[in-house]
């Protein structure tokens, strides 16, 4: 087709940014998955036991969001599930044996949640509260294994394992049991998870502190900020011990990764930590420097020796700057929500109470953005920082991709679909938060809003 | 049979159920779209949203599940289908966006412009993306994907007549089940006249399908001539179980019998299917890729295997708990000990099982 003249290096920069797009937009909406049920059944749970109305008002109105959140997130999933084998083929055909494996597993976690997210908004007030409550359960321990199972994955394309290839380049010996458990799994996995959890505990709590900000000091808020910021409060500190846990299988698995996270280009013994800068003409300018840092924190010895970029033929190096910003914006936020953390848990052990000053909740009010960038800048660290595999050290990514014409077209459909989403998604949400009366997508019947407190007071 | 053979049979079983449930839940769509104006429709969009509300995003993933068991035991041929067809398959997982985010907002925005633009979003997606789905079939059956990436032509693998001729069935066989669904959960919320109206619409919608089927058949014996020869052939009763039993389901339609109705109109559906599976047997891409050469490594299907069995073992009590609940469960309050008055709807909405 003449008019379409395209190959396959023509496809790549619009496929990579399409898988780009397409998964920084799912991401979001996965944290909610996995962990917005634990805080919701919670909640009603705390609600039906002390017979607190506001609770259970509150558990209700997260039910809400959570299947809004549910069904943005199902439709994103799908798109992801055709782009892997339109965009990368050549990683499907060449390994998808081995890569496409834990998505059957995920499949079967993802069909089980949906299937559970459906009950238990639709079982709202139709079923024994005790029954309903358990109905979550299948919901939380699946989103939690499709997450392992989607980490899985990835920490595969990172450090590949469970098959040989021939002389020829082909996979024999597939293991695919064998190839979930890698190296980079558990340490991925447990960080995506706790990832999630801060996520949602942070972003959830902002929406109360704006509404506090404003003057709304119900019940209904108080509740609404001081569940989900403990829940973020809690993982904070842990995701700091996992991210030191992550940043060692990095550098033992690898180092090309972790040399470009830190803007390394020699291999140092005693090397710093470099905070912020550019990496410019194979050094790092402009940097805050933590001496023998990085050693320490990676090798566990002041003098450690740091494998640097120099090893590395130029065209298996990843782009430096990208992996390197993104990192630090990571642990910047990360610590900055750690600090959020540790004041909340001070107050609340010092006095018992939330600290309701102006500050403390502004602080809260921006959280969730950060704690969301946070999410992204890591998930940029990972992926870039793999570059330019898409698996690491097999495949290249611009061998991956397909090289069928007009390919590239996609991008910019995928860019109007996706705005048009979020738009839709912000608009509903924002319903939702003023009028809790707003039926989510799964429940059947919106009862008349005269109906509540009654219904509530008999729950 | 062989072990790719079961994995694949079992695939086309995620297949089949796709084609039944998801493809009422997109006839319904249709139906939507065909409700007349905002006042006129809204009982038939009421109807039509209590239906498909709790179960649609479940039965959805019958499609991520014939992706993931595809590209991971027939991956070779997973990625041919889907670089040679992307244009088709990336306009459907358009579609399935627009329809599932239509769909679930729509409910909780209350402004009419606003929801008038999202239910006619959702209408127009139910319609054109089984037509994608059902060109991509027709691609795939009249043997336009040959193996390796990319190798077939991304137009004229889809915008031929076999395609077409796949995805105006499609439409048609969505449209036809939803409506016979549509019959018995009218029926069961006690609105007996749309009840009425709906199974107008079956009838209507089963005589054009025959005469389409009809007449494709035709189509076929001219483009895809192997597909003919076998649906004429060795797929010849599988052919006929799908006449019989859709002439069963027009009887019960006639005579109000919708749950049997409804089993047979099933019936003549999945038959249909395994006769297209049965008529390009053993073959995976006609002409060229038979399913033993395509399949992945014995491990991995052995893995698959076992998985799909556990699987299953975790995934059918949790959908028949759902359709079961969603089928008899007590209005809204009920379970709280509350008056049955109270809640506004009875016992709510139909399930496809």
């Amino acid at each position: 087709m003449p008019y379409v003249l395209a190959d396959a290096a023509q496809n790549l920069f619009p496929a990579r940014e399409q898988m780009a797009l397409s998964l920084g937009w799912h991401i979001i909406f996965s944290c909610f998955g996995i962990a917005f049920p634990v805080l919701t059944v919670f909640a009603e749970w705390r609600g039906h036991r002390r017979g607190n109305a506001a609770l259970t008002e509150l558990a209700h109105t997260w039910a809400k969001a959570m299947g809004v959140l549910f069904a943005a997130g199902a439709v994103s999933g799908t798109l992801l599930s055709f782009e892997m084998g339109i965009l990368w083929p050549r990683l499907m055909d060449r390994f998808g044996e081995i890569f496409g494996f834990p998505f059957v597993l995920e499949g079967y976690a993802f069909f089980i949640e949906a299937i559970f997210v459906g009950i238990y908004l639709f079982g709202w007030n139709r079923m024994s509260p005790r029954a309903h409550m358990l109905s979550a359960l299948p919901m939380i321990v699946s989103g939690m294994a499709g997450a392992f199972f989607v980490v899985a994955a990835n920490a595969w394309m990172n450090n590949p394992t469970g098959f040989r290839l021939d002389a020829d380049g082909r996979v024999v010996d597939a293991r695919p049991w064998a190839a979930m458990f890698g190296p980079s799994t558990w340490p991925q996995v447990v960080h995506m998870l706790l990832g999630a959890y801060m996520v949602v505990g942070f972003t959830i709590a902002s929406v109360y502190a704006v509404g506090m900000l404003r003057g709304r000091r119900d019940r209904h808020h108080w509740y609404g900020l001081l569940i989900p910021l403990t829940v973020g409060a809690v993982a904070a500190p842990v995701q700091i011990g996992v991210g030191d846990w992550i940043a060692g299988t990095v550098a033992e698995n690898q180092p090309a990764k972790l040399a470009a996270m830190e803007g390394l280009y020699r291999t140092t013994a005693g090397a710093p930590l470099s905070v912020g800068g550019l990496f410019q003409n194979n050094r790092m300018n402009y940097a805050l420097e933590i001496p023998r840092g990085l050693s320490l924190l990676v090798k566990r010895d002041p003098n450690g020796v740091v494998r640097g970029l120099e090893e590395f033929p130029p065209d298996e190096r990843p782009p430096v700057n990208v992996v390197h910003l993104a990192f630090d914006t990571m642990v910047g936020l990360g610590s900055a929500l750690l600090l959020l953390a540790l004041v909340f848990g001070f107050v609340w052990w010092r006095r018992r109470r939330i600290p309701e000053t102006p500050w403390f909740l502004r602080a809260v009010a921006v959280s969730g953005v950060a704690a969301i960038v946070a999410l992204e800048a890591g998930w940029v660290t990972t992926e870039v920082g793999r570059q330019p595999w898409s698996v690491y050290g097999i495949l290249r990514t611009r061998d991956a991709v397909s090289p069928a014409p007009g390919l590239w077209l996609g991008f910019y459909a995928v860019v109007a679909i996706y705005l048009a989403l979020t738009a839709l998604t912000v608009l509903v949400l924002r319903r939702l938060a003023h009028e809790h009366d707003t039926p989510a997508p799964q429940e059947v019947d919106a009862r008349p809003p005269d109906d509540r407190p009654e219904a509530v007071a008999v729950r | 049979m062989t072990l790719a053979d079961v994995v694949l049979g079992i695939m086309f079983v995620g297949l089949i159920a796709y084609g039944l449930f998801g493809g009422a839940d997109f006839g319904a769509g249709i139906w939507d779209l065909l409700a007349g104006g905002t006042r006129r429709g809204a009982r038939q969009r009421e109807l039509i949203e209590h239906s498909i509300g709790p179960v649609w995003e479940a039965n959805h993933v019958w499609l991520i599940f014939v992706l993931v068991v595809l590209w991971t035991s027939f991956s070779g041929a997973f990625a041919a289908v889907v670089t040679t067809l992307y244009i088709p398959l990336t306009l459907a997982a358009f579609g399935m966006i627009a329809r599932g985010a239509a769909f679930a907002f729509r409910k909780s925005i209350t402004t009419l412009p606003m929801r008038r633009f999202l239910g006619a979003g959702f209408a127009l997606s139910s319609l054109v993306t089984p037509f994608f789905l059902g060109a991509v079939v027709g691609g795939v059956a009249s043997g336009r994907v040959p193996p390796g990436i990319a190798t077939g032509n991304v137009v004229t693998s889809w915008v031929n007549p076999t395609s077409m001729l796949g995805g105006v069935m499609a439409i048609l066989v969505c449209a036809y089940l939803a409506a016979v669904f549509l019959c018995g959960d009218a029926r069961r919320e006690g609105a007996e006249d749309l009840a009425h109206e709906f199974r107008i619409r079956a009838l209507g919608t089963a005589a054009v399908t025959g005469v389409a089927g009809i007449a494709g058949l035709f189509v076929l014996r001219g483009d895809a001539p192997l597909l003919w020869e076998g649906l004429t052939g060795r797929a010849l009763p599988l052919v006929g179980l799908s006449v019989l039993a859709g002439v069963v389901a027009v009887g019960c339609l006639v005579l109000g019998r919708y749950a049997v109705a409804r089993v047979a109109s099933s019936l003549a559906v999945t038959s249909i299917l395994v006769g297209w599976a049965v008529a390009q047997y053993p073959y995976i891409l006609v002409p060229d890729l038979t399913i033993e050469e395509a399949a992945t490594g014995r491990p991995t299907l052995r893995a698959m295997l076992l998985a799909l069995a556990v699987g299953a073992v975790v995934l059918v009590p949790a959908l028949v708990y759902l359709y079961l609940l969603f089928q008899k469960s007590p209005p809204e309050g009920a379970a709280a000990g509350e008056a049955a008055g109270h809640a506004t709807e009875a016992s709510s909405a139909g399930p496809y099982g």
